[in-house]
């Protein structure tokens, strides 16, 4: 029941923010509309280190308290979270096209950390698969998991360093940001973190039922 | 040492509800064993049976799953490094770097159990094991034998008050085995405590005072050796490793 | 102290064994002639063109070179199964991990020492700066920092050594990134100052990760 209510929050929400995005909010002036593809950019990018955080704290409390549920949490959790580094990487590239006239800009400190972020993720899971039995990836990854989140703050200081540019301003700070604009914003952050768990409750019960199937195989 | 109470103090080791599983594979499934000073135990049991198993959780090689484990009185869980200093262990794999000369190895394991008169107890221990013209040879070109008689002297450096045997004899001539029995009685005018695993019934009815057999990860059996002869050890163990369906 | 007695039985243990074999420092050391051979003819060695990449080129090389050399820092220990041995004697797995790392980081060191001046013959470059050998330093000791727990886990698992570059690529990248900064700024003679913000990230890299790595070295070796 619990989770009836929380899908239509989520769809509310989801309806609202796409009403927002592509009627309510102005265009805006120097990058016409192509702009408003950030909207979807900021969301996906608070997800990627939002379900890194929770890799992070499931790994942690999987090596300690040694129970699979922890790192059920922080598989599923990176699970979703590799899907959300991946579309933070393409909407960031389809925005830079048009604006910086490139794919791919090295220059943007996010976007480049954000690629190196998927690069750990993918160690997070290529580690599991390339353990010889499942216990022992899940502890590999446990490790991968703390060490990645651990490295996260160096590299996105790196790679800004890296431009000569100082380090990036919260994106609540951002000024000059219209108030409907701002309110777009947050309703999609809001919008796209309760997708985010929905997804990672719905993706925990799959894979509990994955584990039971597998316990009830092997017998 | 403190810690051990006066009821345990005869205890060697003395296992309660262990388990130890892979994944979802549980390859101990509620251990309890109690091993005397002194004493000496053969555990038989299928490949399988979680000899191996047990006998690295014992050396605390492996962490158990659940489950308590003393070693003369000792937690591992919380006093590992005092309870290793107690175990000595061989197995068929012998713990020497090949690249390295015996005397070297035997320095290395000295340093690490904090050994003193540490070359006077390597020429002493290797002397035991017939090795002293081969001491400053690499082990890499060692015949296996003569590196398992290295790596008994490895195991016996820091004189453990309990030996743990994994296999320990395959692979050793008659004249090596002798010796390994030699080389555990000797020391200490005390007598070691000694666990064992074996696939040959016959040598370890012969070595041990007590059989335990193990099947799928739980013992089966037990009982004194005095009054058994191999071809009742023979039906009792397969009558108690009988595979299921 | 008993702990950094154990610590250096462990080292001596694995530079004792180096000496005789050789197999960790020349092979990679002929790995990395190599690599700065291909790189001569990828790029060329006009004056313009060394001040553009030297730094670059000297930091792809020492990468792979790390990785090569840290893929093989638990194979002898593996052989044998000398492992086994560490985990039964009475040391923490704290004092493993530190025996291991100092051994890699003298390995590494040793190997950087012979290929910065061949480095420097071969490109006409002036690399005796102190600005350089810090950075190389710091850098190097991130490297076995985050290598030497990476390398235990490589040697336990299917591909060991397809698994250490992809685990430890990513994780090195920021202070790569910093040695390629600093070295550029120190092989044209920049100061202190100039290179000091990236000595600050590498630094505080080495830290933490050598804290990090020290804390859960234990849940990557046990069985």
């Amino acid at each position: 029941m619990k989770r009836y209510l929380l899908l239509a929050l989520s769809f509310t929400l989801m309806v609202v923010s796409l009403y927002f995005v592509f009627v309510w909010v102005p265009t805006e002036r120097m990058m016409g509309i192509v702009q408003r593809i950030f909207y979807l950019m900021v969301p996906t990018g608070w997800l990627t280190l939002l379900s890194f955080l929770i890799v992070f704290i499931g790994s942690i409390l999987y090596l300690v308290k040694r129970e699979e549920k922890w790192d059920i949490l922080a598989y599923c959790s990176g699970e979703i979270g590799l899907v959300f580094t991946t579309l933070a990487l393409i909407t960031g590239s389809i925005w830079a096209k048009p604006i910086w006239g490139v794919w791919w800009d090295w220059g943007t400190p996010r976007l480049t950390s954000t690629l190196v972020l998927w690069f750990i993720y993918l160690a997070y899971f290529l580690v599991r698969s390339f353990a010889s039995e499942p216990s022992r990836g899940a502890r590999f990854a446990a490790v991968v998991g703390i060490v990645g989140f651990v490295d996260i703050p160096i590299v996105i200081l790196s790679t800004t360093l890296w431009q000569g540019m100082h380090p990036p301003p919260l994106i609540f700070q951002e000024a000059g940001l219209d108030p409907r604009m701002m309110l777009t914003l947050q309703v999609s952050l809001i919008a796209y973190t309760v997708l985010f768990v929905i997804l990672l409750i719905a993706r925990v019960l799959l894979k509990n039922s994955e584990v039971d199937i597998r316990y009830l195989k092997e017998g | 040492m403190g810690g051990a109470n006066t009821a345990s103090q005869a205890l060697s080791v003395k296992v309660e509800g262990l388990t130890k599983s892979f994944g979802n594979r549980l390859t101990l499934r509620g251990i309890d064993l109690e091993v005397k000073q002194g004493e000496s135990v053969v555990i038989f049991g299928p490949n399988g049976a979680g000899k191996t198993t047990l006998l690295k959780v014992l050396a605390t090689i492996m962490n158990p799953t659940s489950g308590r484990i003393l070693i003369d009185g000792l937690d591992v869980k919380n006093q590992a490094e005092q309870a290793r200093r107690r175990i000595g262990i061989v197995t068929h794999n012998t713990f020497l770097y090949g690249n390295l000369t015996a005397y070297e190895n035997l320095d290395f394991y000295c340093r690490l159990y904090d050994v003193p008169g540490r070359q006077q107890r390597i020429q002493e221990i290797i002397e035991m094991v017939g090795m002293t013209p081969r001491l400053h040879q690499r082990v890499s070109t060692l015949s296996r034998g003569m590196q398992q008689r290295i790596s008994i002297a490895r195991s016996l450096l820091h004189k453990p008050a309990i030996m743990l045997l994994d296999e320990a004899e395959t692979g050793l001539d008659q004249q090596a085995t002798a010796m390994l029995w030699e080389a555990l009685a000797a020391e200490g005018g005390k007598r070691r405590t000694i666990i064992l695993t074996t696939h040959n019934l016959e040598r370890g009815l012969k070595v041990a005072e007590r059989v335990l057999i193990l099947d799928k990860g739980i013992i089966t059996y037990q009982g004194s050796t005095k009054a058994m002869n191999l071809p009742a050890l023979e039906r009792v163990y397969h009558s108690s490793t009988e595979n299921e369906p | 102290m008993s702990f950094w007695r154990k610590v250096f039985a462990i080292t001596w243990k694995d530079v004792l064994a180096e000496m005789r074999t050789k197999e960790i420092i020349s092979a990679v050391l002929v790995f990395t002639l190599l690599v700065i051979v291909i790189f001569n003819f990828a790029f060329g060695t006009s004056p313009d063109v060394v001040k553009l990449v030297a730094s670059g080129m000297l930091w792809v090389t020492f990468a792979f070179s790390g990785v090569l050399s840290l893929n093989r820092a638990f194979v002898m220990e593996k052989e044998e199964g000398c492992f086994e041995g560490l985990m039964v004697a009475p040391v923490s797995r704290e004092i493993i991990y530190t025996g291991k790392m100092l051994g890699s980081l003298l390995f590494l060191l040793i190997i950087e020492a012979i290929a910065l001046p061949i480095f420097a013959f071969l490109f006409n470059l002036g690399v005796f700066s102190w600005q350089l050998i810090v950075i190389v330093f710091l850098t190097t000791v991130g490297f076995v920092g985050v290598g030497t727990l990476f390398s235990a886990l490589a040697v336990n698992t299917k591909a060991r050594e397809m698994v250490l570059p992809i685990l430890f690529f990513p994780i090195v990248i920021p202070i790569i990134i910093g040695a390629v900064k600093a070295s550029e700024s120190a092989l044209s003679g920049g100061s202190w100052g100039d290179i000091s913000s990236w000595l600050g990230i590498t630094g505080a890299f080495d830290v933490i990760f050598l804290v990090v790595s020290y804390l859960i070295f234990a849940f990557v070796i046990e069985e």
